[in-house]
């Protein structure tokens, strides 16, 4: 190994040997560890120690389940019945404490309480309260980890997501998975790092945006490669139809010994480089159709997922692709499922959401554990806020719609080192947390640490300051690892 | 007790001393080659202020909130005085390294005592920097003020000793540089190479085939001048120099946010072409986009200027609070106006007083308020209602844009909105907001620039946008004119003298050729802002004139070619990389301006992301000339900004960049090999071509010169010669399919040709835009 790397070195100047090993081979902080001269000087400290993982990973990758738009904590997960109880009363302000509104309610001069219009029971070892409708859910939940102590400080859907996905509520900052791939580097030859999926529901949509996927100021071998499940899995992959493998290959041969002999003259490390990226374009070409091709997953996995998983494009069926890259070594799945922002007409919109989503999101944990990957694997379930226990709108018995509320709401973590149970605490209203909080920036910090990062540690100097994923702030909940 | 645990520690640091000088002595042997020698003089602005900054300035610096042990070593009146917390102490004591707490708390390794301290994660200093301050404080620990504070000054041009082959001034700077570091300049790249160069420096396009016949043939001494003049009188050069400043401005067409609707500000970005290819100051250029508003008796045209403020994201999200969006887009512009025009990352001091640059809460605030006092709102409405412009707007009526403004190419008759600056009749008050909050106001501020940088005169200069621009160009400014030389320089060098572009701050890079940069700047002033002068004067040295020839030598000493031994090899922006393929290819639509236009894409990836609101749910592409316009005029929507362009580092136009990254991935390479614009472009060039003339060698040779600007050598003709008569042979032989693989793009196909030749001249040619050279500056 280190002869093979110090080989490449000859041929490549160091910023661009860094940058191409995060996406090759993931030893940049071995090859220069055992040969320090490698970087003397040249190269900036962070570049070297990121490529370490700090200490002893718990998980090697991440699947995380976006559920965009902010699904309702109290129609899935935080059981209150008082709210049943006081069905069409007013919130006590005594509750309320000044949280401020979004302008979708800033001018309700009521505030009712509306209870769920969905059954609660309580489920396995933790007795976890989940609602009827997640039943594949609650058939997992001894291996879930239920956070129902999250807060975040955006009340706004772009602000909020933006917050979630880079640490930050504005700006180009990079994104969880940006930063994974930077800390840590990639698993394997053929693929990115970094993979994003994108599903919709039927419910009130919120959109994405591929800010949410940005490298930001890291290199962008770091962004977050758009994927899906139909015919074009990623940008610009498929040959044209005319050409076939041996064709490109040809091409390519072609085009490496043209590229050579212009080196030859120039001497530009950098037209190396370019050729390499070419090769490892062309086994992508292999490798990417053969994960994404799902057409011949056995008729049990089929089930386990549900018919929907054979449909491209849909939660099912990007659950399912998200398992086949992460088990081919993708660092960070990123799925984003839209359709939860129930400001109105909740109930039905939210059924919907669950028909959709709750066994493809159970089937995963299920088959990740089946294969034996779930320790290694931390899968990640949850929107970008909370949802007001009042009222948005008419009440009704059987309709009411939800504004959004950044106090508390519910996920789920699985995997990875993650000590299964139910964290965290809100009042009998739901409206705020009484035991352990759990702010956005610790959530990144424990991501983090589950995957052997120190939060504090994994920084980028840009434009003179020190960046990292928590920005200033965020504790390791420690009691959630295992 | 407390003695003799200090005695421990002494001996500890005394041990440690040992081994460090042992490792020391290593280091200082290989470093023969003068990497790492210690200066003759420590300065501190280039050798002691980087390393305190970076490690030091977090605790003890400007940031008094933050400030610990009541001490500050930014300010040398404080770093003299006694300790507080350690009696008897000094953390510098001029002359006397190891009587200064400073140096042994550098180079001690008890977790106690050491700084920085091992919880700040900064890491220590490494013995190089440990010897510079040895050296600093023992030659008297003398302060100097942050460089890029102090007004530039235009110092005679250095000695060297072959000044025949300097070409102008610049020349001279750089040539001493490289004596000094023993390194030699190569000599002036083969012309075909340095016409490619300057031609998608000045166009982004390449050389027109006449433009190369004539520049070859051309023998007299001025004849790379000529070819210069022609290059930057076409009005491509307006479109080149425009695609810096659009990233500046972070300039698109939708509104951003997750809804993304549709807006109106492409005429600002007409009028950006207009002023570069009039050759518009720079200084007229920033006074019309920042106050041209506010000018007595103000054109429309001047008017329109301002929308470089209102180009940034405005959220259309229902239920948003307006006030807290309203103070996000104050807050954008002050940071855009910070960082683009002064260099300066201010934005730290919006939630804080800034940690390393002398800039307050209160200072940030004071300059906020400039921008606080449009009658802009936070929210107009969600996206059901969304306008092409929002308030301010200036209407151009038909008339108008018929008459005074023809430069705004406009698709359809009838009036136009865009989104501009506009002052309010009333004083809005500004407050310092507590941590940056909207909703947390302190202190109330009136508007005042940045002293720091140089003192706002309150009785010459009105406190408004006007005064902030008169500030601004002020040729006192140390700040206006070094930010935009170096910009420029960026353009053509690839990366700017100062490398931070964005940060002339205490944590930014200092400038490799510091005399340079400010010759430059004073240069640049003294000469009325001419930005074309400023490009001539680039271009015409002798040091953008070298190839790019790496030696090995030379990179092994400067691999990142910081002193210029040699050109740089830059890939092109990704809007040329689409402008080289379609010109080559005979396909470009080469008009100037208009509403932006949407080329082949992916399918589905609007529809994908969007929340299905506004009229860019769905991705309608166009038809016909659209298809083939420049990459700068290709549709922005914030939230999917076009693949083609991201893929090669095109800036996202989320917020104000002022460098891209130059990266290679492999999804460049499917970009390269996949999309239907290159295809296409490949299918139609070998049309072209056979059109023209049926001999498919020579064509070849062509296609070979107008893609990389040079004939071929021999072996390189040979090489492709093989690969048609190869895919010509499969073709003929049915083993490829010539008629589906002509089937590309909308660009109707000459079906009177030989199908085989052609699909295998498209080929060839598809291989000649894949090579590395075909998108690089060489």
């Amino acid at each position: 190994m280190e002869k093979e790397v110090l080989q490449h070195h000859l041929n490549m100047n160091r910023r661009r040997f860094l940058s191409k090993l995060s996406l090759g081979v993931g030893s940049v902080a071995l090859g220069s560890l055992l040969i320090p001269d490698l970087f003397s000087g040249r190269v900036k400290e962070e570049e070297i120690i990121q490529h370490l993982p700090h200490f002893a990973p718990r998980a090697k990758r991440i699947i995380y389940l976006f559920q965009n738009g902010a699904p309702s904590q109290l129609e899935l997960f935080d059981y209150k019945p008082l709210l049943r109880e006081q069905f069409g009363k007013e919130l006590p302000a005594s509750i309320r404490m000044g949280q401020r509104l979004t302008g979708m309610t800033a001018d309700q001069t009521k505030f009712p309480l509306a209870g769920s219009l969905f059954d609660f029971s309580q489920y396995g070892q933790a007795r976890a309260w989940i609602s009827e409708l997640l039943p594949h859910t609650a058939g997992v939940v001894d291996d879930l980890c239920i956070i129902k102590s999250m807060f975040t400080e955006a009340i706004n859907h772009d602000p909020a997501l933006t917050f979630f996905q880079t640490g930050a509520q504005v700006g180009n900052r990079p994104s969880m998975g940006a930063w994974l791939s930077y800390g840590l580097g990639s698993e394997n030859m053929n693929l990115p790092a970094y993979c994003v999926l994108l599903s919709k529901g039927k419910g009130n949509g919120q959109g994405v945006y591929s800010k949410l996927w940005t490298n930001g100021f890291l290199d962008s071998v770091h962004q977050g490669v758009q994927f899906s499940s139909g015919e074009n899995p990623v940008l610009y992959l498929n040959d044209h139809e005319a050409i076939n493998k041996t064709d490109r290959r040809k091409m390519l041969d072609q085009l490496s010994a043209l590229n050579e002999e212009n080196f030859r003259q120039f001497g530009d490390p950098e037209i190396n480089a370019k050729v390499q990226q070419y090769e490892m374009a062309y086994r992508m070409q292999t490798a990417v159709p053969e994960v994404t091709d799902l057409s011949r997953e056995p008729e049990s996995i089929v089930k386990l997922y549900g018919p929907d998983c054979m449909v491209p494009g849909t939660y099912a069926a990007n659950c399912l692709l998200a398992r086949k890259l992460s088990e081919n070594g993708v660092r960070f799945v990123q799925l984003y499922h839209q359709g939860w922002d129930g400001h109105g007409n909740l109930p039905g919109e939210i059924r919907g959401q669950c028909l959709d989503t709750d066994q493809a999101s159970a089937a995963l944990i299920t088959d990740l554990k089946q294969r034996g990957l779930l320790d290694e694997t931390l899968v990640i379930w949850g929107g970008e806020f909370g949802r007001t226990n009042y009222c948005q709108g008419p009440l009704k018995k059987d309709n009411y719609g939800r504004d959004h509320h950044p106090r508390c709401f519910t996920i789920w973590m699985a995997g990875g080192g993650v000590k299964p149970g139910v964290y965290g605490e809100t009042d009998e209203y739901g409206y705020n947390i009484t035991s352990n909080p759990v702010h956005v920036n610790d959530f990144h910090a424990t991501v983090l640490h589950l995957m052997g990062l120190n939060h504090e540690q994994l920084t980028f100097k840009h434009l003179g300051r020190r960046y990292r994923l928590t920005d200033v702030a965020g504790q390791v909940v420690k009691d959630i690892i295992s | 007790m407390l003695s003799l645990l200090m005695k421990k520690k002494q001996l500890l640091v005394l041990t440690t001393l040992l081994g460090m000088a042992l490792i020391h002595h290593a280091c200082m042997n290989r470093d023969e080659k003068g990497q790492n020698k210690l200066p003759p003089t420590v300065s501190y602005n280039f050798h002691i202020r980087p390393v305190l900054s970076d490690k030091c300035f977090k605790c003890h610096g400007p940031d008094l909130n933050k400030m610990e042990a009541g001490l500050r070593l930014d300010l040398p009146e404080f770093a003299y005085a006694p300790l507080k917390e350690t009696r008897g102490a000094f953390a510098l004591v001029p002359g006397k390294p190891d009587e200064s707490e400073l140096f042994r708390r550098i180079i001690s390794v008890d977790p106690d005592y050491q700084m920085p301290t091992p919880d700040s994660h900064l890491g220590t200093l490494n013995e190089y920097e440990i010897a510079l301050f040895r050296k600093w404080i023992e030659q008297g620990a003398k302060y100097e003020p942050h460089w890029a504070f102090l007004a530039p000054k235009k110092t005679s041009l250095p000695e060297i000793d072959r000044p025949g082959e300097a070409r102008n001034e610049i020349d001279y700077f750089i040539l001493a540089k490289l004596e000094e570091k023993g390194l030699e300049p190569s000599p002036e790249a083969d012309r075909e190479r340095l016409l490619k160069r300057v031609a998608f420096d000045l166009t982004g396009l390449p050389p027109s085939e006449q433009l190369m016949d004539q520049f070859l043939a051309d023998k007299s001494s001025n004849a790379y001048e000529k070819a210069v003049e022609t290059l930057m009188a076409s009005p491509q050069y307006g479109e080149k120099m425009a695609v810096h400043w659009l990233d500046v401005a972070r300039y698109s067409d939708s509104y951003g946010y997750q809804d993304d609707n549709i807006r109106t500000q492409w005429p600002w970005r007409d009028w950006v072409i207009k002023a570069f290819n009039e050759n518009m100051s720079y200084d007229q250029f920033l006074t019309w986009q920042m106050a041209g508003d506010l000018l007595p008796g103000a054109t429309k045209e001047q008017v329109l200027a301002t929308a470089f403020f209102r180009n940034h994201k405005y959220t259309e999200e229902g239920g948003v609070i307006p006030e807290e969006y309203r103070i996000e887009y104050v807050l954008d512009k002050t940071k855009t106006y910070t960082k683009s025009i002064l260099g300066l990352t201010a934005e730290c001091a919006q939630c804080h007083d800034h940690k390393y640059d002398p800039i307050s809460q209160k200072d940030y605030f004071s300059l906020f308020a400039f921008f606080n006092n449009t009658y802009e709102l936070g929210y107009e409405g969600d996206v059901s209602v969304s306008k092409p412009a929002k308030a301010p707007v200036l209407k151009l009526s038909d008339v108008e844009l018929r008459n005074t403004l023809s430069f705004i190419n406009r698709k359809d008759t009838g009036e136009l909105t865009i989104s501009v600056m506009g002052e309010r009749d009333t004083i809005r008050p500004t407050f310092v907001l507590n941590r940056g909050v909207y909703d947390q106001p302190a202190e109330q501020v009136r508007p005042l620039a940045l002293t720091a940088v140089m003192q706002y005169d309150t009785v010459k200069l009105p406190r408004n946008r006007l005064g902030l621009a008169k500030w601004t160009v002020d040729k006192n400014n140390p700040l206006t004119a070094r930010v935009f030389v170096n910009q420029v320089w960026q353009e053509f060098f690839g990366k700017g003298l100062v490398k931070t572009s964005g940060d002339f701050g205490m944590q930014g890079e200092l400038p490799s050729h510091p005399e340079l940069l400010d010759w430059l700047a004073v240069d640049f002033m003294e000469n009325g802002w001419d930005i074309k002068r400023l490009v001539k004067q680039l271009v015409s040295s002798a040091t953008y004139r070298q190839s790019a020839r790496v030696i090995k030598k030379a990179l092994e000493k400067d691999p990142e070619n910081i002193y210029y031994s040699r050109a740089p090899r830059n890939r092109l922006k990704a809007e040329f990389i689409r402008d080289m393929v379609l010109s080559t290819s005979g396909l470009l639509v080469p008009v100037i301006g208009g509403p932006s236009v949407k080329p082949y894409q992916p399918d589905g990836l609007w529809e994908s992301a969007t929340s299905g609101r506004g009229v860019l749910a769905t991705y309608e592409q166009d038809k016909g000339a659209d298809l083939y316009r420049r990459g700068m005029y290709t549709f922005i929507k914030l939230t999917v900004p076009p693949p083609s362009m991201i893929l090669f580092d095109a800036s996202n136009r989320d917020q104000c960049e002022v460098k891209r990254l130059q990266t290679n991935t492999p999804l460049q390479a499917l970009a390269m090999m996949n999309d239907p614009t290159v295809l296409e472009a490949s299918r139609v060039f070998a049309q072209k071509l056979l059109e023209a003339d049926k001999d498919a060698y020579a064509n070849m040779e062509n296609a070979f010169r107008r893609i990389l600007c040079r004939k071929p050598t021999s072996k390189e003709l040979n090489m492709l010669k093989e690969y048609f008569s190869q895919q010509l042979e499969l073709f003929e032989k049915k083993q490829l399919n010539a008629e589906a693989t002509l089937k590309v793009g909308e660009y109707p196909l000459n079906t009177s040709l030989d199908r085989s030749l052609l699909a295998a001249m498209m080929k060839t040619i598809n291989l000649l835009y894949n090579l590395e050279e075909a998108i690089v500056k060489s």
